[in-house]
């Protein structure tokens, strides 16, 4: 089996970068991912990647598939990697499809939203209730819905909906909304967005597809009908494909300033290291760190 | 020989976008409605596939929800 120099898993904003890096070094490398653009290309007002005042998630991944396109790049799309293994020397990738062998590689797979863990999510799931707005909110064309989760990606979500729906429910647990501050401002003025904190749910209810949620506030359940629900809660890392490199508490890689794990030519990037700021234009600079980083280690061996 | 193909999508959603760029390497005619905008279509695709979500593709009314491309690929012959 062939032995690449290189093998970047996810591409994300960092894994992208670190595949533009890479091409341009004359690494030999492929990149194996469950899909283009993760996370990014489902956010959807994006005002804070320098260059751009204002571009959606999608847009600015047509713009990475762009860029990355410039340099023959091969892009195993749709092939989730289940497993890194080590052999010797080298590291054996093992996807949904196929294995693959490699002197070094970059883990950038980024992140997965979490589940509220409440009674009918899983029965609803795609019936009315979804965890991403990017896709489905168009769906909901004068509906009522609820956005679950006042940070930044719920933040996002009620935007985004608030021309889409007829009223939105904003849910946060927390008594006060935690994204950022010049968003909130914005969401106030929006008529059709009745925001609840310190506001728990409880159950999500109905018959064939969601018809409304249990909630709670300060002790007392009430229910209100929505059709649609927005999970927005957050996010837990795609670290579970390997298991000898060192995480912590929260799951996440552990990385120091040249995105090198605790195991020797296993790099990581992005938002499934522990990285201050999970944000796109982070990411990418660790991408291309991590991408540097591992060029200069294959160099050694 | 030809099997009609009908692809239920939104224009913001990825998994719509990489659905449809597989489609046309492949040379694969098909219909595209954005349901976001088409109310009739979008109720057409929840009774067909019984579920709210995209994409939803029809191959000659067998239904395949999401981009599940060795799906596709087996309804296709591919």
């Amino acid at each position: 089996m062939k032995i690449y120099e290189l093998i970047i898993i996810g591409a994300g904003p960092a894994g992208i970068t670190a595949g533009i890096y890479a091409a341009r070094k004359k690494i030999d490398f492929i990149i194996i991912t469950k899909d283009i653009g993760g996370q990014a290309s489902l956010s959807w007002e994006i005002e804070n990647y320098i260059g751009y005042q204002f571009i959606t998630g999608p847009e600015l991944v047509e713009k990475f598939i762009e860029h990355i396109k410039e340099f023959n790049v091969e892009i195993k799309e749709n092939e989730p990697v289940k497993k890194i293994l080590r052999e010797d020397k080298i590291f054996k990738i093992i996807s949904d499809k196929n294995e693959y062998l490699s002197k070094t590689i970059i883990i950038s797979t980024g992140r997965k939203p979490k589940k509220l863990g409440v009674k009918g999510e899983d029965e609803f799931k795609n019936k009315g209730l979804t965890y991403c707005a990017t896709c489905d909110a168009p769906l909901f064309r004068d509906k009522e819905v609820a956005v679950i989760g006042g940070g930044n990606a719920g933040l996002d979500a009620v935007i985004q909906l608030s021309r889409i729906a007829r009223k939105i429910y904003l849910i946060e647990i927390k008594n006060e909304l935690t994204g950022d501050k010049f968003v909130i401002e914005k969401i106030k003025n929006i008529k059709n967005v009745e925001i609840m904190t310190g506001t728990k749910i409880k159950e999500i209810k109905g018959d064939k597809f969601v018809e409304g949620i249990r909630i709670e506030k300060e002790g007392k359940e009430t229910e209100i009908k929505v059709e649609g629900i927005f999970v927005e809660i957050g996010s837990i890392p795609n670290s579970e494909i390997i298991d000898f490199v060192e995480k912590n508490e929260y799951g996440e890689i552990i990385v120091d300033c040249k995105n090198r794990t605790s195991f020797p030519g296993v790099f990581s990037a992005g938002d499934v290291t522990n990285v201050f700021a999970k944000q796109i234009i982070v990411a990418c600079g660790e991408g291309a760190k991590a991408s540097i980083s591992s060029f200069e280690y294959l160099k050694y061996i | 020989m030809n099997k009609k193909v009908i692809v239920y999508s939104t224009r913001t959603c990825p998994y719509c976008r990489m659905l449809k760029d597989f489609l046309k390497e492949n040379n694969i005619i098909f219909e595209d409605y954005d349901v976001g905008e088409n109310r009739e279509k979008l109720e057409e695709m929840i009774k067909k596939s019984g579920q709210i979500g995209v994409p939803v593709v029809d191959i000659d009314g067998e239904i395949i929800v999401g981009f599940d491309r060795e799906e596709i690929k087996r309804k296709l012959g591919l």
